[in-house]
């Protein structure tokens, strides 16, 4: 018991530092720090880096946070932790 | 029907409805009314969250600092939305299974002292009261435009009206009420989005819109927007920067950070049935909030643009805004200006004494531009617009009929009163209950607790309003000092508590202390002691925004970072934590046998 205790919290830093990962690079990466650069490429009449700042990360966040619950789900049930 | 008319009607059938649905669920079942979000579907309870949440700063004041900040108005877009994915991974689930109704009651049992509740009680006063004297600004705002009052005037009915709902305030509780007022705000926020999308791009949708054409050219919305505010001395819309980027990065962890910390919005997620729900809970209260935010942007580029071309008739063709006729005369302004001119909040000065408004950058750094100003005969900005109306203004400067306006005023006070009620509301819980009743006056009666809550709340509503008429800044900028000192109190010790099995209670409170002490330090330089006016000392530092240029709106995750310095610094100082702190802290993690949550 102890042990798979011990695995299942590492997957479940693991999958949230995966998360923080992408959530980074969207919004404070492709919105604030390459945004800039970015701006050169064009998404209709957004420049892009104004576009991931204004729009793109705000979807971003909400596909992360499910896609966060689904494989939290999962893990929950690989270790059968998750409640009845 | 005239327009005072019919906002009066439409703001009384949402109120109506509020009430009615109230009363219906109220006689429907006792136990919803203690249990917000009790039992409740994630999509439900999601949308309830998202009218919690969007408060005065993100309905009434946001699109207008955006429209005023240009590109970097992101930090507020990303900051109170990022917030969400920080909250559903690292905090949501866990204080769920923990099974505690509020945040002290977390303190109490995870660092094993009252001191630490007494030292979270207090950050969380902080944070709430600065809260809401940006909702009271906000309040101002929406009732004196409302009523044609002063917007100070505006503030004290506001007073009134707040501290009633608040004193009703079990229909906070109602998860159906919040679902009906978030229906109202979405509509109210999205309809003269559409229609202003429609007239200026042809496009109905306005996250695709602000994407758009500008109609009648051959030039993008915002390449357009970018020309014309550049025409009239003002930094490009679509790179200007808050300070520096460094400053716009801080500030947008602020935010989030903020976000994860602040008791009204955490609350709900102790009380969702299952952990699993905490998760999409989150998710879904995101997603009815980003139908908001992501709206925001286009309605601030286009009430700029709207308003430029408003005052200024030759900034649509892209002619000589220079040429005399081009500035509208005085006398002929548009009704709208006339309306907002009596709350205060919208002057005009004739400084050049040719009874026309110019309205441009005074204090641009465009050399040429300043020169061909001054060879026009312009002598200065005549118009000052706050931004806290843009949004209310929003539809009557783009011509939109009557039952839009009304129904854009019913959201922004909908919007202001809802939050401003809730955060009295655990106001009042943290210090009848958490500070009195569990701890200095554990003989208070239940009637006496109540007593000294509404007590609390009627405090809290003088002291709000009164520093609401003069805040230290528009609605969305005390907002976001909130978020920065929720977030370098609160959100470290919440987390350590979380993930760190060794956290003591000594390096929570001093974590705390420390964080919560800078931050409130360097705010006060910029804005005065305790926001009063007259009594900001950041001169001693020689400058404003002193340390590597961050204002004080986003000095929080510097507090942050400080606060989980010092608490691990002072952690291995002291004692260790006690074994079954440690044990405890284990079973949080792993969500089986969550069970219900328990009351205190």
């Amino acid at each position: 018991m102890e042990k798979s205790q011990e695995l299942y919290w590492k997957k479940v830093l693991g999958l949230i530092r995966n998360v923080l990962i992408v959530w980074f690079l969207c919004s404070y990466g492709a919105g604030i720090m390459f945004a800039g650069a970015l701006d050169n490429i064009k998404l209709g009449g957004y420049p892009l880096g104004f576009w991931f700042a204004q729009q793109g990360s705000i979807y971003i966040f909400v596909a992360l946070i499910f896609i966060y619950a689904k494989l939290m789900g999962k893990i929950d049930e690989e270790f059968d932790v998750a409640e009845d | 029907m005239s327009l005072q008319a019919m906002t009066y009607l439409v703001v009384g059938l949402t109120f109506a409805l509020y009430l009615g649905i109230a009363f219906w669920a109220r006689a429907g079942s006792t136990k919803e009314f203690y249990v917000a979000g009790g039992g409740v579907h994630p999509v439900i309870n999601g949308m309830a969250t998202g009218a919690d949440w969007m408060s005065a700063a993100s309905f009434i004041s946001m699109a207008g600092m955006i429209g005023y900040m240009g590109y970097g108005g992101a930090l507020f877009l990303m900051g109170w939305t990022g917030g969400y994915v920080l909250l559903a991974m690292l905090l949501a689930p866990y204080l769920r299974k923990f099974g505690k109704y509020t945040v002290p009651d977390f303190f109490k049992s995870r660092y094993y002292s009252n001191t630490a509740t007494v030292v979270a009680v207090i950050c969380l006063l902080v944070a709430s009261t600065t809260y809401i004297i940006g909702q009271m600004t906000g309040v101002g705002v929406a009732f004196s435009r409302f009523l044609g009052v002063s917007s100070e005037m505006g503030v004290i009915i506001g007073m009134a009206i707040v501290f009633v709902y608040a004193v009703f305030g079990g229909m906070k509780g109602i998860t159906y009420t919040q679902v009906a007022q978030y229906c109202v705000l979405i509509l109210a926020y999205t309809i003269p989005a559409i229609f202003i999308s429609l007239q200026l791009t042809g496009n109905p949708i306005p996250q695709f819109g602000l994407g758009g054409h500008y109609t009648g050219s051959d030039m993008a919305l915002l390449t357009k927007l970018d020309h014309i505010v550049n025409d009239l001395g003002f930094g490009k819309y679509t790179t200007a920067v808050p300070g520096s980027k460094l400053n716009m990065f801080v500030y947008t962890v602020s935010l989030m950070i903020g976000t994860a910390g602040l008791p009204h919005v955490i609350i709900r997620f102790f009380t969702v049935p299952k952990v699993k729900d905490a998760r999409s809970s989150a998710g879904w209260a995101l997603v009815f909030i980003a139908l908001l935010y992501t709206t925001a942007p286009s309605v601030a580029a286009m009430a700029r643009l709207n308003l430029h071309a408003t005052i200024n008739t030759e900034v649509k063709s892209g002619g000589n805004i220079f040429a005399p006729s081009a500035s509208i005369r005085y006398d002929e302004r548009p009704e709208w200006m006339k309306r907002w001119e009596v709350t205060g909040l919208l002057k005009f000065e004739d400084k050049n004494g040719d009874g026309r408004i110019q309205y441009y950058n005074d204090t641009s750094k465009n050399t040429e531009f300043l020169a061909k100003a001054d060879a026009a005969g312009w002598k200065g900005s005549e118009l000052t617009v706050n931004n806290d109306i843009m949004v209310l203004a929003n539809p009557e400067i783009a011509k939109l009929p009557n039952w839009v306006i009304a129904l854009v005023a019913a959201g922004g006070l909908a919007a202001a009163l809802s939050t401003a009620a809730g955060l009295l509301l655990a106001i009042s819980a943290a210090i009848s209950h958490d500070l009195l009743k569990n701890m200095l006056m554990k003989d208070l009666t239940e009637k006496g607790e109540l007593m000294a809550g509404r007590i609390a709340m009627a405090c809290a509503i003088v002291v709000a309003g009164y520093l609401g008429m003069y805040p230290p800044d528009f609605a969305a900028g005390t907002v976001a000092i909130a978020f920065g000192l929720a977030a370098s109190s609160i959100f470290p010790a919440l987390m350590m508590g979380i993930f760190s099995k060794t956290m003591n209670k000594q390096g929570a409170i001093w974590g705390m202390i420390a964080g919560l002490g800078f931050t409130m330090f360097y705010v006060f330089a910029h804005t005065g002691i305790f926001y009063i006016h007259g009594t900001e000392f950041w001169q001693i530092f020689g400058k404003k925004d002193f340390f590597f240029g961050i204002s004080p709106n986003a000095i929080g995750a510097i507090g942050a970072l400080i606060n989980f310095i010092v608490a691990f610094a002072v952690k291995n100082m002291t004692a260790p934590v006690p074994d079954h702190i440690a044990a405890m802290v284990e079973s949080v993690r792993i969500p089986k046998g969550a069970g219900e949550a328990i009351d205190h």
